[in-house]
């Protein structure tokens, strides 16, 4: 099925090549890490991880995002998401490679990455997250080709797919719960140790992830003859819809909660991401910002004309995306180390090496989603005739 | 392609890939180098283990110390010759170095034939490197 | 050419097989010392021994001089990098310019709303409000830090001690988000440039691991005090809290005493004699 993914326009191979190059750069710019040392990246002492482990944490959720296609197809026979499932499949494929990379590339010793699996640790959430990660990975690549190939060859999937789907449902909704539990299980962090980070994770996963999706279905309209379906854009858009309003809805919990019990150890976190805490700022204009654009989005997306209008939908998905992504991958990390455990403030910011290296990531990602979805959408063209 | 060609493409292929080893016979002698003994060691001819076992198992010897020293608080090997030592790479008179004085004429005699850069001295001082 | 048969084919693979597995059995059988009956591991004679290994300070005896005697002791004796130092050219060449943030530490000292932040208190008494509160690795009971590591790298030692293992860590830094204390430092670089004066009876770190205090394991096992202990004079007391006959637990009975974010229960083992 692979040669698919070697013919294509000219349009695909400039792209291709595009991601190519950005891939090369990164790596170059990871030797650099590799023989040097995570000195080349803005973390600190006190802010021990930054922009690698934030994307990560962002694109478990994205990956997430797929079960919100899966679901009411294979569970509730929703006919409507018959020909994206596939590509909700395949958007956690990349996703989850891309988390992959982001872990290793965060690594002070990536050589010794093995060490995870030689010494077996139950007691530690890493543990889990590389299991139900991987699992998870395994899980798509395994349906997702299984499924096209069966379609591609005008056949029922072998029988064995279906209770492999199945098992992907609850390992979704078990990545992410893996990932908050690294975060809201520490009792030093106070921005974090929070009962409903792992809801509010997955809320903005299921609207970040389905918007995505939606951008995507547009390009793929447009690059390929290949039709996801109106109605099925529509549905996910309301998912997208009450997905976001739930991730703004647990911040105003978290926020009511923090300042009406005016505890200083929870409300210093909150203090620093809205309003600066001691003098320092620099996230203030990048929470605000991810607010309006969640908020703004949430509204367009409930008022039926805005939500339908074509030309506005894909930029309320941007700007959906973008909020969760500031809010859940800049927020998160910021609010959790700022203040430090002693009330010391150290503020971050990634240095360009360090996202010259996530740009390659990204990149790689996307030559993987690019390449699945050259295959997904040239087969289902092939079967329509 | 003729009979010819194609053997005569696979001599060239073999030559070429065993041109390492063309390599080394021309430029090196062939016999692996003989860690000096010195100081301590010399004089002393008690090892930790029987020396050919010393040779393909120090890796693990060293990793299973380590763990003894870092997690089970540990230090005094006997070995079953009856030998006490202290189970540490540099430091101290009865480690490895304490006896074995000089990493370059014991250590990297045979690391550097072999081809070998084990990172250990990425953080287990050289004790003659300090001075 | 092609008249031998799968079956033969297989005949002559499966004898070869029978071959190469012999060939370290044969070794294993005539090597001369690979029964461990009589390989024995202990612990040095003059080592000190304690069920949970525990610190006091008593922080009426320490000012600043102490305080920085302490510090310097400490990491002197472990070859913790200073950032302050200038690098030697020479033997480094071609060394970046330090990013202070990425300082590593041991032992430090720190006021007493940064040590204990949630000892906040407007009308702190006047003498404590400059006093230099050293702060360190606590050897929690329940560590936090050692819950989370992935490849136990970072694990609780018999004694109490919350030790790590350089070896095996992967440099996550899992430990470090997971420390209510901070007192957690990541090698962000090469440590060797900035380390004056190398100690030779302790490694160094490289690049990519966490490191922090290790309650001076090394000098335990010798039967020696840990450095903060001999530099302190005599404001740092450490010990087996477990023992009723020890001097910390006298201390502790006689002087109220306290600790760093109790309420979190992560039981840390350093005390405070305020």
């Amino acid at each position: 099925m692979l040669e698919i993914a070697i013919k294509g326009s000219k349009t695909y191979w400039l792209w291709i090549v595009f991601l190519l190059a950005v891939m090369g750069a990164g790596a170059l710019v990871y030797v650099d890490q590799f023989m040097n040392g995570l000195m080349i990246s803005g973390m600190s002492r006190d802010v021990s991880w930054g922009f690698y482990i934030a994307n990560f944490t962002f694109l478990v959720g994205v990956a997430a995002g797929g079960v919100m296609v899966v679901i009411p197809y294979y569970l509730h026979n929703y006919e409507k998401f018959h020909r994206i499932t596939i590509l909700g499949e395949f958007l956690a494929v990349a996703s989850l490679i891309m988390c992959l990379l982001f872990i290793v590339v965060d690594l002070g010793q990536p050589t010794r990455m093995l060490n995870v699996l030689l010494y077996p640790t139950p007691h530690s959430m890493l543990f889990y997250d590389m299991l139900v990660l991987n699992g998870y990975l395994f899980l798509n690549i395994v349906v997702g080709w299984k499924v096209l190939e069966a379609e591609r060859n005008q056949v029922e999937p072998v029988w064995w797919t279906k209770p492999l789907v199945y098992l992907s449902i609850p390992f979704a909704i078990g990545i992410h719960t893996v990932t908050a539990f690294l975060y809201c299980g520490l009792p030093g962090r106070g921005y974090w140790l929070t009962a409903i980070l792992a809801p509010r994770f997955l809320a903005s996963a299921f609207a970040a992830g389905p918007a995505f999706l939606i951008i995507l279905c547009y390009l793929i309209k447009k690059f390929t003859k290949f039709d996801p379906g109106w109605e099925a854009m529509q549905t996910l858009s309301k998912i997208v819809c009450w997905a976001i309003i739930a991730n703004l809805f647990f911040f105003a919990c978290e926020v009511f909660v923090v300042y009406y019990s005016g505890i200083p150890g929870h409300k210093a976190h909150i203090g620093y991401l809205l309003f600066g805490y001691h003098g320092y700022n620099m996230m203030v204009p990048w929470m605000w910002s991810a607010l309006i654009l969640m908020a703004t989005g949430a509204v367009f997306l409930i008022i039926p004309k805005l939500r339908n209008n074509k030309t506005l939908l894909p930029i309320t998905c941007g700007m959906i995306f973008i909020g969760a992504w500031i809010d859940k991958a800049l927020g998160m990390i910021a609010g959790g180390f700022a203040p430090s455990p002693l009330h010391h403030v150290t503020e971050y910011a990634p240095t360009g090496k360090e996202i010259i290296i996530s740009l390659a990531v990204y990149a790689t990602g996307f030559l993987v989603l690019t390449i699945l979805y050259k295959l997904a959408t040239t087969v289902k063209e092939e079967v329509r005739g | 392609m003729s009979k010819n060609m194609i053997i005569a493409g696979l001599a060239v292929f073999v030559i070429a890939v065993l041109s390492p080893f063309w390599f080394n016979m021309a430029t090196e002698t062939q016999a692996a180098p003989k860690p000096e003994l010195l100081g301590k060691a010399k004089a002393e001819k008690k090892c930790v283990l029987d020396k050919y076992e010393m040779r393909a198992n120090h890796m693990s010897l060293l990793d299973e110390w380590r763990d003894s020293v870092v997690r089970d608080a540990d230090r005094k090997y006997t070995g079953t010759n009856g030998h006490t030592f202290n189970m540490s790479l540099s430091t101290g008179e009865n480690s490895c170095l304490g006896c074995h004085e000089d990493k370059a004429k014991f250590c990297d005699s045979c690391h550097e034939y072999a081809s070998v850069s084990p990172y250990c001295w990425e953080c287990h001082t050289n004790p003659k490197e300090i001075e | 050419m092609m008249e031998k048969s799968r079956r033969s084919f297989l005949k002559v693979a499966g004898i070869a097989a029978v071959g190469i597995g012999a060939a370290p059995a044969i070794n294993f059988a005539a090597s001369d010392s690979h029964g461990s009956a009589q390989v024995a591991k202990a612990k040095n004679e003059e080592a000190l021994h304690a069920h949970r290994w525990g610190m006091v300070i008593d922080t009426n005896k320490i000012n600043e001089e102490v305080a920085e005697a302490v510090r310097h002791a400490c990491h002197k004796a472990h070859n913790v990098p200073d950032f302050n130092h200038e690098v030697d050219e020479e033997k480094f060449p071609n060394t970046r310019p330090v990013n202070h943030k990425q300082e590593i530490k041991w032992i430090w000292e720190e006021h007493f709303q940064y040590a204990f932040p949630d000892k906040e208190d407007e009308f702190l008494a006047e003498k404590f409000q400059h006093l230099p509160f050293l702060v360190t690795c606590n050897h929690c009971k329940q560590a936090p830090c050692v819950q989370a590591c992935p490849t136990q790298a970072t694990f609780k030692r018999e004694d109490g001690i919350v030790l790590m293992d350089y070896h095996r860590c992967i440099g996550c830094r899992f430990c470090m988000a997971a420390c209510p204390y901070g007192s957690r430092s990541f090698n962000f670089r090469d440590p060797r440039p900035f380390i004056e004066e190398t100690a030779a009876a302790f490694p160094t770190r490289t690049k990519g691991v966490v490191e922090k205090c290790n309650l001076c394991a090394e000098r335990l096992a010798l039967g020696q005090q840990p450095h903060c202990v001999e530099a302190s004079e005599g404001a740092i007391v450490v010990g087996d809290l477990e023992d009723p006959e020890s001097e910390v637990r006298a201390l502790l009975n006689e002087h109220y005493s306290i600790r760093r974010k109790q309420s979190l229960g992560t039981e840390p083992s350093v005390y405070y004699i305020v």
